[in-house]
């Protein structure tokens, strides 16, 4: 051990000092910098998104409150109406639910396919895993409205082109959190049925599926939340369900807005409870993990 | 043998168990089998079968790859024109042609299509030489319209012929005929004046002459330097329409970008309102939460089209819309970070004398950022893809782009330039965000 004169020691944690402080200020300072380009950013991009708008912001956000107001107004006026249209609106509305749902399961199956076969350690064919793994990466990239608007045009209208395109979507997102999952699955009940001669098949189905099932539901559950309001958007684009009957009631413009807020308050009501319902089944699905 | 345990009930109890699991285990596939039993049914996937446009699907397959050129003449006029897909952007100079189209004189042209096929426009009547078929002569009169004349008795079902119009569809070209005009079109490879129009004095140049153009001093367009004027000239392509494609990327991430950190910047204040261990008040809490819950659950889709009504189509209503939804998301992954933070980093900045703010600061913000960070980013990818959506709803960017291609529902090649820009887009928002996110979280604990 070297001897240190209480001068030397001083000196040294002066330094050390003085190169701490010189630190901690640069790293300020890269944040501030960094703060100022952000905030710089939001600030043009602001200004250019107002000047390619049609209406600027300023001049509109006077108005904001006038087509609530003309649609709660109509509303309001013909409230007699609204249950009786609620009624009418219902089978597209299932319609909706029911594209959300088919495409979460379809969407789902294959998600488990696609994930066992990219996770390391589960893989039937351990090469291709990189292929699979691009192969959801493609998936997921393509917007749901891209397939549902070329399948519009081979299969015609209707519920199936959303519920492809959203199925589609559906597995690329799910196969990434699922093949996550898979990476957390203990391997030895896999090992353990390969020793006794199970089939690829059947050491997946036995060995991983029961320990990931939980986590696979979560994840499905909170993906048919997210489908639900994507499958209203592709209707309004152009597909069958409540968001074509939207649609069609809001270009009517007046006259119809009684329909359009029975459309509204389906769909908040719709969104909300599916919401409430996934979570709850959420909470308990983790709690049991 | 007085130490045996009775193990009955618990084999009865294990037996009941697998029981109930194999019974779950054939259950659960059942119900989905019975489901998707009554979805064939509700969507009438049988129907389905009879309806779909096999021949739009391959029209859109051929369009996207590869792209027609008319030659057509006007039946009444004798004028020929040449166009790529027959637009007036796309037309051929007078007096040029390309090589495979010879117009010997102004009333006569010989085509020449793939496989040997040639078809010879002579004043009103067309000559069509196909190997291995014979020779199709169609004539056009104002009074008889079309007369054709077949080398065999029966009509081909590749011909479709009536007084009014014929139709030859052959795998080299195809002809049409009618009163009005004869068209001859044959197909090629590629995406023809993607980077060139036909008036721009680079078309046709291949890449080794673009090269030397671009390094030479010899100015093709004067007061500009070679490679300004390509630059000029793609930019400004009127059958591609660069320009505009570009700025419509550029105002659909614009979207993403500013509704998604607009989201943020809004949503954390708020967030502080309604986590229980930073606001005091259970009504204000409570009231919070009512207002994330209602901005998530109107969803886009109204926001937009209530925004839509107020500020008109464009960039901006795209990116409110987006911002109202994920304020209420945001508000509430903000608001469960902010009830999980760690006290004990909070009482020792409060220990060294810190006044709210500065514990807010040091205590808490670097805490929650990596979270904060991480959900940001993920949206942004994700918030990416909604602004296609929300851009084809209220008009706007990419999205409006590609609904309207798809609506003439004839340039599909246009349509196959978007997706695959869409697909870059995103794959390159996903890049960045992934790239941020390991960069920001890993390397600095916390951004302090």
């Amino acid at each position: 051990m070297t001897d240190l004169t209480a001068g030397q020691a001083a000196a040294r944690v002066q330094s050390m000092q003085a190169a701490y402080m010189e630190m901690t200020r640069r790293k300020r300072t890269y944040g501030a910098v960094m703060l100022i380009v952000f905030v710089a950013l939001i600030v043009s991009g602001f200004q250019v998104a107002d000047a390619r708008n049609a209406g600027g912001f300023w001049d509109g956000i006077g108005n904001i409150f006038q087509f609530p107001g003309e649609v709660l107004s109509e509303a309001g006026q013909k409230i007699a109406n609204l249950p009786g249209l609620m009624w009418k609106f219902l089978p597209s509305l299932i319609e909706t639910v029911n594209i959300a749902a088919a495409s979460t399961l379809l969407g789902a199956l294959g998600a488990v396919m696609i994930s066992l076969l990219a996770t390391r350690g589960l893989a039937k064919w351990p090469r291709l895993i990189g292929l699979f793994r691009r192969i959801m990466d493609i998936l997921r990239a393509v917007p749901e409205i891209v397939i549902a608007l070329v399948l519009i045009f081979i299969l015609g209208g209707g519920p199936v082109p959303a519920m492809i395109a959203i199925a589609i979507h559906t597995m690329g997102a799910l196969g990434k959190l699922f093949s996550e999952v898979n990476e957390n699955a203990s391997l030895k009940p896999v090992e353990g049925l390969q020793s006794v001669g199970a089939t690829w098949g059947q050491r997946m189905w036995l060995g991983v599926i029961p320990q990931v099932a939980p986590n696979y539901l979560s994840y499905a559950l909170l993906r048919f939340e997210i489908n639900i309001r994507a499958s209203a958007i592709l209707g309004f684009v152009g597909s069958g369900g409540i968001g074509y009957d939207l649609k069609n009631a809001f270009s009517w413009g007046q006259g119809r807005y009684d329909e359009v807020a029975a459309i509204f308050l389906l769909l908040f009501g719709t969104i909300v409870l599916f919401d409430q319902i996934s979570s709850h089944f959420r909470n308990k699905l983790i709690g049991e993990g | 043998m007085s130490m045996m345990i009775d193990i009955t009930p618990t084999h009865f109890d294990a037996t009941a168990h697998f029981e109930r699991k194999r019974r779950l285990a054939f259950a659960f596939p059942a119900v989905i089998l019975a489901y998707f039993a009554y979805i064939f049914f509700a969507f009438d996937i049988m129907g389905l079968a009879e309806r779909a446009r096999l021949d739009n699907a391959k029209i859109l397959v051929a369009d996207s790859y590869s792209y027609k050129t008319h030659v057509t003449r006007d039946n009444r006029s004798g004028a020929l024109s040449i166009a790529v897909e027959g637009e007036n952007k796309g037309t051929w100079p007078d007096g040029t042609s390309p090589d495979w189209v010879d117009i010997q004189s102004p009333e006569r042209t010989l085509v020449t299509l793939k496989h040997g096929q040639e078809v010879l426009l002579d004043g009103n009547t067309m000559r069509y030489v196909v190997p291995g078929y014979g020779l199709i002569t169609a004539e056009v009169t104002r009074r008889d319209g079309v007369t054709l004349d077949l080398p065999s008795d029966t009509i081909p079902d590749w011909i479709s012929a009536s007084e009014a119009r014929v139709d030859i569809t052959t795998d080299a070209g195809r002809v049409t005929l009618t009163r009005a005009r004869t068209e001859v079109m044959r197909y090629h490879f590629g995406w023809e004046l993607f980077w060139f129009t036909l008036d721009s004095p680079f078309y046709g140049k291949s890449l080794g002459e673009l090269a030397a153009l671009a390094v030479s001093s010899d100015r093709i367009v004067d007061g500009k330097s070679n490679l300004a004027a390509m630059a000029h000239d793609v930019w400004n392509n009127r059958m591609w329409q660069h320009k505009d494609v570009m700025w419509a990327i550029f105002e659909t991430i614009l979207m993403a970008f500013l509704g998604t950190m607009g989201a943020g910047l809004v949503a954390l204040p708020l967030a502080f309102a309604a986590a229980r261990n930073f606001s005091p008040f259970m009504a204000v809490r409570g009231a919070m939460r009512r207002i994330f819950d209602l901005l998530r659950g109107v969803d886009a889709l109204i926001w937009t089209l209530v925004l839509a009504r107020a500020f008109g189509p464009g960039p901006m209503t795209g990116a409110l819309a987006i911002l109202l939804t994920d304020t209420g998301t945001f508000g509430k992954l903000f608001s469960e970070a902010l009830e999980n933070v760690d006290k004990k980093q909070i009482e020792g900045v409060q220990s060294t004398g810190a006044k709210p703010l500065q514990r807010y600061r040091f205590g808490v913000i670097p805490q929650i950022t990596p979270v904060l960070l991480s959900q940001l980013l993920y949206y942004l990818e994700s918030n990416t893809r909604s602004a296609t959506i929300i851009g084809a709803i209220t008009g706007g960017g990419i999205g409006l782009l590609l609904t309207q291609a798809m609506i003439t529902q004839k340039d599909w090649e246009e349509v196959s330039y978007y997706i695959i820009l869409i697909l870059l887009m995103v794959m390159l928002m996903d890049t960045v965000s992934g790239w941020l996110r390991r960069k920001l979280i890993t390397s600095d604990d916390g951004g302090h």
